[in-house]
């Protein structure tokens, strides 16, 4: 097993602890961080899945994949937590409401 | 009237109770190992579009593959991806203005640091701008340091002027996508598709569109981090 696999399963962990995270913690803050460590997993199991080609250089568009991910993780991360903040001062409370209740 | 009462399924520290978190612990370990095992069945030697790349990196215009795939082979993904940028700008300015700044002083060391890195982030900027033809760089590098900079700002207190966060900001922040679709547009009787480039000055071209992609994703970071629409000129 080369290291690229070991990457890309550390890759697979993130994912899966970060959507754990997401489900189990209520607070909004916890699930975009959730979110992020989500998108991290991902991350790195593409650039470690890149890393497979016979040469020393990279198969180059998982990278370019990722630059552009990475920017756009931020953005919604912003706005997430615009969001977020919004719903703290409408309802004094950063969680969502439970649906159970009217 | 605000509500603070917490629903009754929810305990103290923010957390469901524990047979809710059981079985998302049971049916995502056994997701972890499927994908474990998706991954580990992927054969250990690949090429992917390296060799694909490699072969159209002459008429790309740029020496460095990863850039040559975002501005040049799948620039389209590149184009819809600065829209992103922008629509998640329009959303956090939809929710309001940005909260009013605190009258408090940034202190010594974060003004001084401020001083000192911001002229040499806006630089670091215009170099990986230039590297990214052939070496690792390019916009969006260029542009989250940029945003650092303009971040570092924000944080010692900075506004941008009310003279100037009106027309002319807007105008730096759409001017990315504006730049890409203008030269995608101009291109389509040239060359016959949206964005694909003459290999005769499709360097100068990625160079264009990257210039002001960088200035438009770091303009917008650091927009997204002041959290609000900024005030704006009474004339405006």
């Amino acid at each position: 097993m080369s290291s690229a696999f070991l990457y890309a399963l550390v890759g697979v962990g993130l994912f899966t602890l970060g959507l754990y995270a997401l489900i189990v913690h209520t607070h909004l803050l916890r699930k975009i961080l959730a979110i992020n460590v989500m998108a991290s997993g991902v991350f790195l199991v593409l650039v470690a899945l890149a890393a497979r080609t016979q040469g020393a250089t990279p198969d180059p568009v998982p990278h370019a994949m990722v630059i552009t991910g990475i920017v756009v993780a931020v953005s919604a991360t912003a706005l997430a937590l615009a969001l977020m903040l919004r719903v703290r001062a409408e309802t004094g409370r950063a969680e969502l409401a439970e649906e159970s209740q009217e | 009237m605000k509500k603070t009462r917490k629903p009754k399924s929810i305990t103290e520290n923010g957390k469901k109770p524990a047979q809710f978190r059981l079985l998302p612990a049971v049916l995502l370990s056994a997701l972890a190992v499927g994908l474990g095992y998706a991954v580990l069945s992927l054969p250990s030697q690949a090429s992917g579009l390296s060799e694909p790349v490699a072969a159209n990196l002459e008429s790309s215009g740029v020496s460095n593959p990863v850039t040559a795939v975002l501005l040049n082979f799948r620039g389209y993904d590149t184009l819809l991806e600065l829209g992103v940028l922008l629509l998640a700008l329009l959303g956090v300015w939809s929710l309001g203005a940005a909260p009013k700044r605190r009258e408090s002083s940034p202190g010594l060391v974060l003004e001084m640091l401020s001083r000192l890195l911001v002229p040499l982030l806006i630089l670091v900027a215009g170099y990986l701008l230039w590297i990214g033809v052939h070496a690792p760089g390019g916009a969006f590098q260029a542009g989250s340091v940029l945003a650092t900079a303009g971040v570092l700002s924000l944080l010692t207190g900075w506004r941008l002027d009310t003279r100037f966060s009106g027309l002319p900001l807007r105008i730096t922040l759409v001017a990315g996508l504006g730049v890409f679709v203008v030269v995608g547009i101009v291109l389509i009787p040239m060359g016959g598709r949206l964005l694909a480039y003459p290999p005769s000055f499709a360097g100068a071209l990625i160079l264009l569109i990257e210039a002001a992609a960088t200035l438009s994703i770091g303009i917008t970071l650091a927009a997204l981090f002041l959290g609000g629409r900024p005030e704006t000129g009474g004339h405006s």
